[in-house]
Protein backbone atom coordinates (compact mmCIF):
# COMPACT_ATOMS: atom_id res chain seq x y z
CA UNK A 1 0.00 0.00 0.00
CA UNK A 2 3.04 2.47 0.25
CA UNK A 3 4.08 4.12 -2.72
CA UNK A 4 7.83 3.82 -3.58
CA UNK A 5 7.98 7.02 -4.33
CA UNK A 6 7.02 8.05 -0.80
CA UNK A 7 9.39 5.14 0.63
CA UNK A 8 12.42 7.15 -1.73
CA UNK A 9 11.66 10.47 0.01
CA UNK A 10 11.88 8.95 3.31
CA UNK A 11 15.29 7.62 2.80
CA UNK A 12 16.58 10.43 1.56
CA UNK A 13 15.94 12.99 4.66
CA UNK A 14 16.61 11.05 8.11
CA UNK A 15 18.69 13.42 9.42
CA UNK A 16 16.17 16.13 11.79
CA UNK A 17 14.22 12.83 12.90
CA UNK A 18 16.88 10.22 13.74
CA UNK A 19 16.23 10.20 17.49
CA UNK A 20 12.28 9.18 16.54
CA UNK A 21 13.52 6.59 14.00
CA UNK A 22 13.71 3.87 16.26
CA UNK A 23 11.66 1.16 14.67
CA UNK A 24 8.67 0.16 16.89
CA UNK A 25 6.64 -3.05 16.60
CA UNK A 26 3.09 -2.28 16.05
CA UNK A 27 2.35 -3.93 18.87
CA UNK A 28 4.05 -2.03 20.84
CA UNK A 29 3.37 -2.03 25.39
CA UNK A 30 3.75 0.83 26.55
CA UNK A 31 1.21 3.42 27.34
CA UNK A 32 1.44 6.77 25.93
CA UNK A 33 -2.12 8.05 27.10
CA UNK A 34 -4.21 7.47 29.76
CA UNK A 35 -7.58 7.98 30.65
CA UNK A 36 -9.64 7.66 33.71
CA UNK A 37 -12.84 8.40 33.88
CA UNK A 38 -13.44 11.24 31.88
CA UNK A 39 -16.54 12.94 31.42
CA UNK A 40 -17.45 16.21 28.70
CA UNK A 41 -20.76 18.15 29.96
CA UNK A 42 -21.76 20.88 27.11
CA UNK A 43 -24.01 23.22 29.30
CA UNK A 44 -26.60 20.68 30.42
CA UNK A 45 -25.37 17.96 27.79
CA UNK A 46 -23.16 15.05 28.91
CA UNK A 47 -21.77 14.08 25.63
CA UNK A 48 -18.93 11.80 27.29
CA UNK A 49 -19.36 9.57 29.71
CA UNK A 50 -17.37 8.34 32.50
CA UNK A 51 -14.50 7.20 29.78
CA UNK A 52 -11.57 5.11 29.93
CA UNK A 53 -9.12 4.06 27.96
CA UNK A 54 -5.22 3.34 27.27
CA UNK A 55 -3.96 4.36 24.15
CA UNK A 56 -0.19 2.54 23.43
CA UNK A 57 2.74 4.35 22.48
CA UNK A 58 3.94 4.26 18.57
CA UNK A 59 0.40 2.81 16.56
CA UNK A 60 -2.32 3.96 15.71
CA UNK A 61 -5.90 3.74 17.53
CA UNK A 62 -8.90 4.37 15.88
CA UNK A 63 -12.35 5.99 17.53
CA UNK A 64 -15.45 5.04 15.61
CA UNK A 65 -18.89 5.07 16.45
CA UNK A 66 -21.96 6.80 14.71
CA UNK A 67 -22.39 10.36 14.79
CA UNK A 68 -22.18 12.46 17.65
CA UNK A 69 -21.62 9.44 20.09
CA UNK A 70 -18.24 12.04 21.61
CA UNK A 71 -15.50 10.17 19.58
CA UNK A 72 -14.51 13.97 18.51
CA UNK A 73 -15.61 15.11 22.22
CA UNK A 74 -12.96 12.54 23.37
CA UNK A 75 -10.28 13.68 21.05
CA UNK A 76 -10.60 16.78 21.67
CA UNK A 77 -9.68 16.13 25.73
CA UNK A 78 -6.31 15.21 24.55
CA UNK A 79 -4.91 18.39 23.42
CA UNK A 80 -7.56 20.07 25.55
CA UNK A 81 -9.20 21.70 22.43
CA UNK A 82 -12.71 21.65 24.42
CA UNK A 83 -11.22 25.10 26.82
CA UNK A 84 -11.78 26.89 23.91
CA UNK A 85 -15.41 26.13 24.06
CA UNK A 86 -16.55 28.53 26.88
CA UNK A 87 -19.50 25.84 27.93
CA UNK A 88 -17.57 22.77 27.74
CA UNK A 89 -16.34 21.40 31.55
CA UNK A 90 -13.70 18.37 31.36
CA UNK A 91 -13.44 16.20 34.25
CA UNK A 92 -12.02 13.11 35.20
CA UNK A 93 -7.88 12.25 33.95
CA UNK A 94 -5.67 12.06 31.39
CA UNK A 95 -2.03 11.03 31.42
CA UNK A 96 0.19 11.33 29.26
CA UNK A 97 3.63 9.59 29.79
CA UNK A 98 2.13 9.48 33.60
CA UNK A 99 1.01 12.87 34.10
CA UNK A 100 -2.08 14.59 34.14
CA UNK A 101 -3.26 17.41 31.31
CA UNK A 102 -5.67 18.66 33.21
CA UNK A 103 -3.19 19.59 36.08
CA UNK A 104 -3.22 23.26 36.84
CA UNK A 105 0.44 23.76 36.75
CA UNK A 106 0.03 22.03 33.18
CA UNK A 107 1.21 24.92 30.02
CA UNK A 108 -1.43 24.05 27.91
CA UNK A 109 0.79 26.10 24.89
CA UNK A 110 3.49 23.48 25.72
CA UNK A 111 0.77 20.59 25.67
CA UNK A 112 -0.31 21.36 22.39
CA UNK A 113 3.28 21.45 21.18
CA UNK A 114 3.39 17.81 22.20
CA UNK A 115 -0.03 16.51 20.77
CA UNK A 116 -0.31 18.06 17.58
CA UNK A 117 -4.18 17.92 15.65
CA UNK A 118 -5.13 17.42 11.84
CA UNK A 119 -8.63 18.66 11.22
CA UNK A 120 -11.82 17.47 9.54
CA UNK A 121 -11.54 20.13 7.18
CA UNK A 122 -8.37 20.92 6.00
CA UNK A 123 -7.83 24.14 7.50
CA UNK A 124 -3.99 25.35 6.06
CA UNK A 125 -3.72 29.12 6.83
CA UNK A 126 -4.06 31.79 3.87
CA UNK A 127 -0.95 31.81 4.13
CA UNK A 128 2.32 30.55 1.57
CA UNK A 129 2.99 26.80 2.30
CA UNK A 130 6.44 27.88 3.45
CA UNK A 131 4.51 30.08 6.17
CA UNK A 132 2.29 27.22 6.85
CA UNK A 133 5.62 25.12 7.96
CA UNK A 134 7.35 27.41 9.67
CA UNK A 135 4.21 28.47 11.87
CA UNK A 136 4.67 26.37 14.45
CA UNK A 137 9.00 25.94 14.72
CA UNK A 138 8.85 29.49 14.91
CA UNK A 139 6.31 30.02 17.80
CA UNK A 140 8.01 27.65 20.32
CA UNK A 141 11.52 28.68 19.04
CA UNK A 142 12.67 25.16 17.27
CA UNK A 143 14.97 27.19 14.71
CA UNK A 144 16.78 30.29 14.62
CA UNK A 145 18.56 30.38 11.43
CA UNK A 146 16.46 30.98 7.81
CA UNK A 147 18.71 27.39 6.52
CA UNK A 148 17.16 26.29 9.71
CA UNK A 149 13.83 27.13 9.06
CA UNK A 150 13.94 25.68 5.64
CA UNK A 151 15.19 22.15 6.39
CA UNK A 152 12.60 22.16 8.77
CA UNK A 153 9.85 23.21 6.31
CA UNK A 154 12.20 20.20 3.38
CA UNK A 155 12.02 17.67 6.21
CA UNK A 156 8.80 18.01 7.19
CA UNK A 157 6.84 18.20 3.81
CA UNK A 158 8.75 15.17 2.77
CA UNK A 159 7.52 13.39 5.92
CA UNK A 160 3.90 14.65 4.71
CA UNK A 161 4.23 13.23 1.01
CA UNK A 162 3.85 16.87 -0.25
CA UNK A 163 7.66 17.56 -1.32
CA UNK A 164 8.06 16.92 -4.58
CA UNK A 165 4.53 18.30 -5.53
CA UNK A 166 5.24 21.65 -3.96
CA UNK A 167 8.99 21.95 -3.75
CA UNK A 168 8.93 24.71 -6.56
CA UNK A 169 6.77 26.89 -5.43
CA UNK A 170 6.82 27.01 -1.20
CA UNK A 171 5.82 30.67 -1.40
CA UNK A 172 2.49 30.22 -3.21
CA UNK A 173 -0.59 29.94 -1.19
CA UNK A 174 -1.11 26.68 0.94
CA UNK A 175 -5.00 27.76 0.16
CA UNK A 176 -4.33 27.16 -3.79
CA UNK A 177 -3.49 23.64 -3.56
CA UNK A 178 -5.97 20.79 -3.82
CA UNK A 179 -8.22 19.93 -0.81
CA UNK A 180 -5.97 16.73 -0.19
CA UNK A 181 -2.74 18.34 -0.63
CA UNK A 182 -4.23 20.97 1.94
CA UNK A 183 -4.84 17.82 4.61
CA UNK A 184 -0.94 16.82 3.93
CA UNK A 185 -0.09 20.74 4.34
CA UNK A 186 -1.81 20.45 7.62
CA UNK A 187 -0.01 17.21 8.56
CA UNK A 188 3.30 18.85 7.68
CA UNK A 189 2.69 21.82 9.79
CA UNK A 190 1.63 19.20 12.58
CA UNK A 191 4.64 17.11 12.07
CA UNK A 192 7.19 20.54 12.17
CA UNK A 193 6.32 21.25 15.82
CA UNK A 194 7.87 17.56 16.36
CA UNK A 195 4.79 16.25 18.58
CA UNK A 196 4.28 12.94 20.42
CA UNK A 197 1.30 12.60 19.28
CA UNK A 198 -0.92 12.98 16.60
CA UNK A 199 -4.48 13.63 16.68
CA UNK A 200 -6.46 13.36 13.45
CA UNK A 201 -10.15 14.12 13.34
CA UNK A 202 -11.58 12.65 10.26
CA UNK A 203 -8.80 13.71 8.29
CA UNK A 204 -10.20 12.30 4.94
CA UNK A 205 -13.87 12.48 5.12
CA UNK A 206 -13.75 16.00 3.11
CA UNK A 207 -11.43 14.17 0.67
CA UNK A 208 -11.49 12.12 -2.28
CA UNK A 209 -10.92 8.06 -2.38
CA UNK A 210 -6.88 8.80 -4.30
CA UNK A 211 -6.49 11.60 -1.66
CA UNK A 212 -7.40 9.39 1.18
CA UNK A 213 -5.64 6.64 0.01
CA UNK A 214 -2.72 9.10 0.32
CA UNK A 215 -3.26 10.15 3.69
CA UNK A 216 -3.91 6.72 5.04
CA UNK A 217 -0.31 5.60 3.55
CA UNK A 218 1.16 8.51 4.98
CA UNK A 219 -0.20 7.58 8.33
CA UNK A 220 0.95 3.99 7.76
CA UNK A 221 4.46 5.82 7.81
CA UNK A 222 4.30 7.91 10.47
CA UNK A 223 2.70 5.36 13.46
CA UNK A 224 6.57 3.94 13.96
CA UNK A 225 7.30 7.51 15.16
CA UNK A 226 4.19 9.11 16.63
CA UNK A 227 1.02 8.25 18.22
CA UNK A 228 -2.03 8.46 16.19
CA UNK A 229 -5.22 8.87 17.54
CA UNK A 230 -7.73 9.11 14.21
CA UNK A 231 -11.08 9.91 14.56
CA UNK A 232 -13.10 7.83 11.37
CA UNK A 233 -16.68 7.83 10.05
CA UNK A 234 -15.07 5.33 7.95
CA UNK A 235 -15.16 2.02 9.13
CA UNK A 236 -12.74 0.08 6.51
CA UNK A 237 -10.76 2.79 7.33
CA UNK A 238 -10.41 2.17 10.65
CA UNK A 239 -9.68 -1.28 9.52
CA UNK A 240 -7.48 -0.26 7.16
CA UNK A 241 -4.57 1.99 9.27
CA UNK A 242 -5.23 1.14 13.07
CA UNK A 243 -4.38 -1.79 15.48
CA UNK A 244 -6.56 -0.65 18.23
CA UNK A 245 -10.30 0.27 17.92
CA UNK A 246 -12.33 1.73 20.36
CA UNK A 247 -16.20 2.02 19.87
CA UNK A 248 -18.16 4.96 21.18
CA UNK A 249 -21.98 5.17 21.59
CA UNK A 250 -23.98 7.89 23.11
CA UNK A 251 -21.43 9.52 25.10
CA UNK A 252 -19.92 5.63 26.03
CA UNK A 253 -16.84 3.79 25.38
CA UNK A 254 -18.80 0.48 24.24
CA UNK A 255 -15.98 -1.70 23.32
CA UNK A 256 -11.87 -1.22 22.92
CA UNK A 257 -10.13 -3.51 21.73
CA UNK A 258 -7.15 -4.94 18.97
CA UNK A 259 -8.92 -3.85 15.26
CA UNK A 260 -9.08 -7.13 14.31
CA UNK A 261 -11.21 -8.39 17.37
CA UNK A 262 -13.39 -5.28 17.11
CA UNK A 263 -13.90 -5.81 13.30
CA UNK A 264 -14.35 -9.61 13.60
CA UNK A 265 -15.16 -10.84 17.17
CA UNK A 266 -16.92 -7.97 18.91
CA UNK A 267 -18.03 -8.52 22.54
CA UNK A 268 -20.64 -6.03 22.57
CA UNK A 269 -24.27 -6.16 20.73
CA UNK A 270 -24.27 -2.49 19.95
CA UNK A 271 -20.82 -3.07 18.49
CA UNK A 272 -21.97 -5.74 16.32
CA UNK A 273 -24.87 -4.15 14.68
CA UNK A 274 -23.07 -0.92 13.95
CA UNK A 275 -19.87 -2.67 11.97
CA UNK A 276 -22.68 -4.98 10.00
CA UNK A 277 -24.09 -1.57 9.55
CA UNK A 278 -27.20 -2.06 11.24
CA UNK A 279 -27.13 1.88 12.67
CA UNK A 280 -25.12 4.59 12.20
CA UNK B 1 -54.00 13.36 -34.44
CA UNK B 2 -51.93 16.18 -33.92
CA UNK B 3 -54.78 18.39 -33.04
CA UNK B 4 -55.40 16.03 -29.65
CA UNK B 5 -51.92 16.16 -28.98
CA UNK B 6 -51.31 19.93 -29.19
CA UNK B 7 -54.36 20.54 -26.89
CA UNK B 8 -53.23 17.59 -24.32
CA UNK B 9 -50.19 19.58 -24.09
CA UNK B 10 -51.25 23.43 -24.41
CA UNK B 11 -53.77 22.74 -21.04
CA UNK B 12 -50.49 22.18 -18.45
CA UNK B 13 -48.17 24.22 -19.96
CA UNK B 14 -50.73 27.65 -20.33
CA UNK B 15 -51.02 26.75 -16.75
CA UNK B 16 -47.61 26.51 -15.60
CA UNK B 17 -46.68 29.25 -18.20
CA UNK B 18 -48.94 31.67 -15.33
CA UNK B 19 -46.85 30.84 -12.98
CA UNK B 20 -43.78 31.42 -14.06
CA UNK B 21 -44.60 34.36 -15.38
CA UNK B 22 -45.47 35.77 -12.43
CA UNK B 23 -42.86 35.10 -10.92
CA UNK B 24 -40.76 36.27 -13.88
CA UNK B 25 -42.54 39.49 -13.21
CA UNK B 26 -41.47 39.63 -9.83
CA UNK B 27 -38.17 39.39 -10.80
CA UNK B 28 -38.47 42.06 -13.21
CA UNK B 29 -39.94 44.26 -10.79
CA UNK B 30 -37.64 43.99 -8.10
CA UNK B 31 -34.66 44.44 -10.28
CA UNK B 32 -36.30 48.01 -11.60
CA UNK B 33 -36.60 49.12 -7.86
CA UNK B 34 -33.22 47.79 -6.77
CA UNK B 35 -31.74 49.99 -9.89
CA UNK B 36 -34.37 52.87 -8.91
CA UNK B 37 -32.70 52.60 -5.51
CA UNK B 38 -29.11 52.73 -6.54
CA UNK B 39 -29.47 55.18 -8.80
CA UNK B 40 -31.26 57.94 -6.39
CA UNK B 41 -27.85 57.43 -4.01
CA UNK B 42 -25.75 58.08 -7.47
CA UNK B 43 -27.95 60.90 -8.80
CA UNK B 44 -27.64 63.02 -5.58
CA UNK B 45 -24.28 62.21 -5.20
CA UNK B 46 -23.66 63.33 -9.08
CA UNK B 47 -26.46 66.45 -8.92
CA UNK B 48 -24.23 68.28 -5.64
CA UNK B 49 -21.05 67.26 -7.33
CA UNK B 50 -22.21 69.05 -10.73
CA UNK B 51 -23.62 71.54 -8.37
CA UNK B 52 -20.39 72.29 -6.12
CA UNK B 53 -18.60 72.16 -9.79
CA UNK B 54 -20.48 74.97 -11.53
CA UNK B 55 -20.52 77.84 -8.79
CA UNK B 56 -17.10 76.72 -7.26
CA UNK B 57 -15.08 75.25 -9.96
CA UNK B 58 -13.61 78.51 -11.18
CA UNK B 59 -12.41 79.50 -8.05
CA UNK B 60 -10.04 76.29 -7.99
CA UNK B 61 -6.72 77.49 -8.68
CA UNK B 62 -3.15 77.54 -7.22
CA UNK B 63 -4.15 80.66 -5.50
CA UNK B 64 -6.93 79.24 -4.02
CA UNK B 65 -4.64 76.36 -2.14
CA UNK B 66 -2.03 78.65 -0.83
CA UNK B 67 -3.99 81.49 0.52
CA UNK B 68 -5.47 82.20 3.73
CA UNK B 69 -9.20 83.50 4.29
CA UNK B 70 -9.28 87.08 3.70
CA UNK B 71 -12.00 89.81 3.47
CA UNK B 72 -12.07 89.91 0.09
CA UNK B 73 -13.49 87.03 -1.69
CA UNK B 74 -11.41 86.66 -4.67
CA UNK B 75 -7.96 86.61 -2.77
CA UNK B 76 -9.53 84.56 -0.12
CA UNK B 77 -8.26 80.82 -0.22
CA UNK B 78 -8.00 76.99 2.19
CA UNK B 79 -4.35 77.47 2.88
CA UNK B 80 -5.10 76.82 7.05
CA UNK B 81 -8.52 75.04 6.34
CA UNK B 82 -7.22 72.18 4.38
CA UNK B 83 -3.76 72.01 6.81
CA UNK B 84 -6.14 71.88 9.77
CA UNK B 85 -8.81 69.41 8.64
CA UNK B 86 -5.55 67.41 7.75
CA UNK B 87 -3.92 67.75 10.97
CA UNK B 88 -7.09 66.73 12.72
CA UNK B 89 -7.60 63.72 11.31
CA UNK B 90 -4.56 62.62 11.50
CA UNK B 91 -4.60 62.73 15.28
CA UNK B 92 -8.10 61.35 15.32
CA UNK B 93 -7.13 58.11 13.13
CA UNK B 94 -3.98 57.68 15.16
CA UNK B 95 -5.91 57.93 18.69
CA UNK B 96 -9.28 56.41 17.18
CA UNK B 97 -7.75 53.16 14.89
CA UNK B 98 -5.72 51.57 17.61
CA UNK B 99 -8.14 52.44 20.48
CA UNK B 100 -11.30 50.83 18.55
CA UNK B 101 -9.19 48.29 17.14
CA UNK B 102 -7.88 47.20 20.29
CA UNK B 103 -11.43 47.19 21.93
CA UNK B 104 -13.04 45.65 19.64
CA UNK B 105 -10.42 42.25 19.57
CA UNK B 106 -10.86 42.51 23.71
CA UNK B 107 -15.00 42.34 23.14
CA UNK B 108 -14.69 39.57 20.51
CA UNK B 109 -11.63 37.00 21.34
CA UNK B 110 -11.16 38.01 25.03
CA UNK B 111 -13.90 38.88 26.93
CA UNK B 112 -16.39 36.37 28.41
CA UNK B 113 -19.97 36.35 26.60
CA UNK B 114 -21.75 37.52 29.49
CA UNK B 115 -24.52 40.01 31.25
CA UNK B 116 -22.30 43.01 31.24
CA UNK B 117 -20.49 42.21 27.84
CA UNK B 118 -24.15 42.33 26.36
CA UNK B 119 -25.08 46.04 27.91
CA UNK B 120 -21.12 47.26 26.63
CA UNK B 121 -22.30 45.93 22.81
CA UNK B 122 -25.42 47.36 22.91
CA UNK B 123 -23.92 50.37 24.18
CA UNK B 124 -21.74 50.78 22.02
CA UNK B 125 -23.64 50.41 19.04
CA UNK B 126 -25.96 53.36 20.34
CA UNK B 127 -22.94 55.67 20.64
CA UNK B 128 -22.73 55.28 16.94
CA UNK B 129 -26.10 56.96 16.88
CA UNK B 130 -25.18 59.62 19.72
CA UNK B 131 -25.67 63.16 18.20
CA UNK B 132 -22.13 64.64 17.07
CA UNK B 133 -23.32 68.00 19.14
CA UNK B 134 -22.89 65.57 22.31
CA UNK B 135 -19.54 64.90 21.58
CA UNK B 136 -18.42 68.13 21.07
CA UNK B 137 -20.60 69.39 24.58
CA UNK B 138 -18.33 66.40 26.52
CA UNK B 139 -15.16 67.46 24.67
CA UNK B 140 -15.78 71.31 25.85
CA UNK B 141 -16.67 69.82 29.45
CA UNK B 142 -13.89 67.38 29.51
CA UNK B 143 -10.48 68.50 27.47
CA UNK B 144 -10.89 72.12 26.87
CA UNK B 145 -12.32 72.93 30.79
CA UNK B 146 -11.63 69.91 32.49
CA UNK B 147 -8.40 68.78 30.98
CA UNK B 148 -7.52 72.06 30.08
CA UNK B 149 -5.92 71.11 26.45
CA UNK B 150 -7.34 73.68 24.96
CA UNK B 151 -9.47 75.04 21.54
CA UNK B 152 -6.67 73.10 19.89
CA UNK B 153 -5.79 70.03 17.24
CA UNK B 154 -5.34 68.09 19.68
CA UNK B 155 -8.83 68.34 21.17
CA UNK B 156 -10.28 68.70 18.23
CA UNK B 157 -8.68 65.03 17.17
CA UNK B 158 -9.57 63.30 20.42
CA UNK B 159 -13.09 64.94 20.12
CA UNK B 160 -13.44 62.98 16.48
CA UNK B 161 -11.23 59.91 17.52
CA UNK B 162 -14.48 59.71 20.67
CA UNK B 163 -17.10 60.20 17.73
CA UNK B 164 -15.88 57.43 15.09
CA UNK B 165 -14.88 55.06 18.04
CA UNK B 166 -18.04 52.99 18.06
CA UNK B 167 -17.91 52.93 14.67
CA UNK B 168 -14.75 51.11 14.24
CA UNK B 169 -15.26 49.03 17.14
CA UNK B 170 -18.19 48.22 15.43
CA UNK B 171 -16.47 47.19 12.32
CA UNK B 172 -13.99 45.43 13.67
CA UNK B 173 -16.10 43.28 15.96
CA UNK B 174 -18.24 42.29 12.53
CA UNK B 175 -14.90 41.18 10.58
CA UNK B 176 -13.12 39.25 13.57
CA UNK B 177 -16.43 37.80 13.87
CA UNK B 178 -15.72 36.37 10.47
CA UNK B 179 -12.77 34.87 10.41
CA UNK B 180 -13.64 31.03 10.98
CA UNK B 181 -13.32 29.03 13.55
CA UNK B 182 -11.13 26.77 12.15
CA UNK B 183 -8.64 29.01 11.47
CA UNK B 184 -8.09 29.90 15.18
CA UNK B 185 -8.50 26.11 15.98
CA UNK B 186 -5.16 25.29 13.79
CA UNK B 187 -3.14 27.69 15.19
CA UNK B 188 -4.36 26.60 18.60
CA UNK B 189 -3.60 23.42 17.86
CA UNK B 190 0.23 23.86 17.18
CA UNK B 191 0.71 25.81 20.37
CA UNK B 192 -0.11 29.22 19.84
CA UNK B 193 -1.12 31.48 22.60
CA UNK B 194 -4.18 33.38 22.22
CA UNK B 195 -2.44 36.47 21.31
CA UNK B 196 -0.39 34.86 18.90
CA UNK B 197 -3.54 33.59 17.59
CA UNK B 198 -4.94 37.12 17.38
CA UNK B 199 -1.77 38.59 16.10
CA UNK B 200 -0.70 36.32 13.25
CA UNK B 201 -3.78 34.88 11.78
CA UNK B 202 -7.20 36.56 12.95
CA UNK B 203 -6.32 40.00 12.67
CA UNK B 204 -4.71 39.96 9.06
CA UNK B 205 -7.88 38.17 8.24
CA UNK B 206 -9.95 41.11 9.62
CA UNK B 207 -7.80 43.63 8.78
CA UNK B 208 -10.04 44.30 5.09
CA UNK B 209 -13.04 44.27 7.25
CA UNK B 210 -11.30 46.88 9.93
CA UNK B 211 -10.21 48.98 7.01
CA UNK B 212 -13.97 48.94 6.01
CA UNK B 213 -14.75 50.60 9.45
CA UNK B 214 -11.76 53.16 9.29
CA UNK B 215 -12.95 54.84 5.96
CA UNK B 216 -16.90 55.30 7.01
CA UNK B 217 -15.39 56.71 10.25
CA UNK B 218 -12.76 58.55 8.86
CA UNK B 219 -15.14 60.34 6.03
CA UNK B 220 -17.86 60.58 8.39
CA UNK B 221 -14.82 62.82 10.90
CA UNK B 222 -13.72 64.71 7.81
CA UNK B 223 -17.21 66.45 7.42
CA UNK B 224 -17.99 66.96 10.84
CA UNK B 225 -18.63 70.25 11.90
CA UNK B 226 -20.92 70.75 14.69
CA UNK B 227 -18.63 69.52 17.71
CA UNK B 228 -15.35 70.93 16.45
CA UNK B 229 -17.62 74.50 16.85
CA UNK B 230 -18.42 73.74 20.08
CA UNK B 231 -14.96 73.22 21.31
CA UNK B 232 -14.23 76.55 19.97
CA UNK B 233 -12.74 76.05 16.50
CA UNK B 234 -11.58 79.42 14.61
CA UNK B 235 -13.60 80.31 12.14
CA UNK B 236 -11.06 82.48 10.79
CA UNK B 237 -7.33 82.21 10.83
CA UNK B 238 -4.84 83.75 8.97
CA UNK B 239 -1.78 81.28 9.88
CA UNK B 240 -0.87 77.88 9.78
CA UNK B 241 0.19 75.46 12.56
CA UNK B 242 3.90 75.65 13.79
CA UNK B 243 5.55 73.16 11.73
CA UNK B 244 6.26 69.64 12.57
CA UNK B 245 10.03 69.13 11.34
CA UNK B 246 12.42 72.50 12.01
CA UNK B 247 15.80 73.00 11.10
CA UNK B 248 17.05 73.34 14.54
CA UNK B 249 17.48 70.48 17.04
CA UNK B 250 15.04 68.14 18.34
CA UNK B 251 13.90 68.81 14.12
CA UNK B 252 10.57 66.80 15.55
CA UNK B 253 7.50 69.20 16.99
CA UNK B 254 4.63 68.39 18.84
CA UNK B 255 3.67 72.01 19.20
CA UNK B 256 1.16 72.19 16.35
CA UNK B 257 -1.16 70.01 18.61
CA UNK B 258 -1.59 72.98 20.65
CA UNK B 259 -2.35 75.52 18.17
CA UNK B 260 -5.69 77.04 17.00
CA UNK B 261 -7.19 75.46 13.84
CA UNK B 262 -9.99 75.48 11.24
CA UNK B 263 -11.22 72.51 9.10
CA UNK B 264 -12.64 72.99 5.90
CA UNK B 265 -16.77 72.72 6.47
CA UNK B 266 -16.05 75.30 9.27
CA UNK B 267 -14.56 77.59 6.87
CA UNK B 268 -17.14 76.41 4.07
CA UNK B 269 -20.14 77.50 6.66
CA UNK B 270 -18.54 80.97 7.55
CA UNK B 271 -18.37 81.41 3.88
CA UNK B 272 -21.76 80.43 3.37
CA UNK B 273 -22.92 82.46 5.64
CA UNK B 274 -21.84 85.88 4.49
CA UNK B 275 -23.97 87.89 1.90
CA UNK B 276 -22.39 88.08 -1.18
CA UNK B 277 -21.72 85.65 -4.28
CA UNK B 278 -18.55 85.93 -4.35
CA UNK B 279 -18.24 83.95 -0.64
CA UNK B 280 -20.99 81.61 -1.75
CA UNK B 281 -18.47 80.58 -4.89
CA UNK B 282 -15.66 80.38 -2.16
CA UNK B 283 -17.85 77.99 -0.28
CA UNK B 284 -18.98 75.79 -3.09
CA UNK B 285 -14.94 75.52 -4.06
CA UNK B 286 -14.02 74.77 -0.47
CA UNK B 287 -16.99 71.91 -0.37
CA UNK B 288 -14.88 70.52 -3.44
CA UNK B 289 -12.18 70.22 -1.90
CA UNK B 290 -13.60 68.62 0.98
CA UNK B 291 -15.13 65.93 -1.66
CA UNK B 292 -12.13 65.26 -3.38
CA UNK B 293 -10.36 64.96 -0.02
CA UNK B 294 -12.63 62.43 1.48
CA UNK B 295 -12.91 60.59 -1.77
CA UNK B 296 -8.91 60.48 -1.97
CA UNK B 297 -8.35 59.36 1.46
CA UNK B 298 -11.02 56.19 0.93
CA UNK B 299 -9.93 55.86 -2.38
CA UNK B 300 -6.12 54.88 -0.45
CA UNK B 301 -7.67 53.12 1.88
CA UNK B 302 -9.91 50.94 -0.91
CA UNK B 303 -7.09 50.28 -2.21
CA UNK B 304 -4.93 48.99 0.91
CA UNK B 305 -8.07 47.10 1.47
CA UNK B 306 -7.67 45.51 -1.80
CA UNK B 307 -3.98 44.64 -1.63
CA UNK B 308 -4.57 43.19 1.51
CA UNK B 309 -7.15 40.93 0.41
CA UNK B 310 -5.58 39.78 -2.38
CA UNK B 311 -2.82 38.81 -0.12
CA UNK B 312 -4.64 37.07 2.41
CA UNK B 313 -5.17 34.16 -0.35
CA UNK B 314 -8.20 32.73 1.10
Amino acid sequence: MVGSAIKHEESSMNAPVTLRQVEAPATATAIKVRAEGVNVHYGDKHALKDVSVEIPERGVMAFIGPSGCGKTTFLRCINRMNDVIPIATVTGKILIDGSDINDRRVDVVELRARVGMVFQKPNPFPKSIFENVVYGPRIHGLAKTKAEFEEIVASSLTRAGLFEEVKDRLHDSGTGLSGGQQQRLCIARAIAVEPEIILMDEPCSALDPIATARIEELIDELKSDYTIVIVTHNMQQAARVSQRTAFFHLGNLVEEAPTEVIFNNPKDRRTQDYITGRFG
Amino acid sequence: MTAIGAQDLAVPRRRGARRVGARHRREAVFKVVGLLATLIGLVALAALFVDLAAHGLQRLSWDFFVNFPSRFASRAGILSAWVGSLLVILVTAAVGVPLGVAAGIYLEEYARKNLLTNIIEINISNLAGVPSIVYGLLALGLFVYGLGTGRSIFTAGFTLALLILPIIVVATREAIRAVPQALREGALALGATKWQVTRDHVLPAALPGVLTGVIIGVSRALGETAPLITIGALTFIAFLPTPPISTEPPFLSFQWLWDGFTVLPIQAFNWISRPGVDFHANAAAACLVLLLLTLGLNAVAIYLRYRLRKRLQW
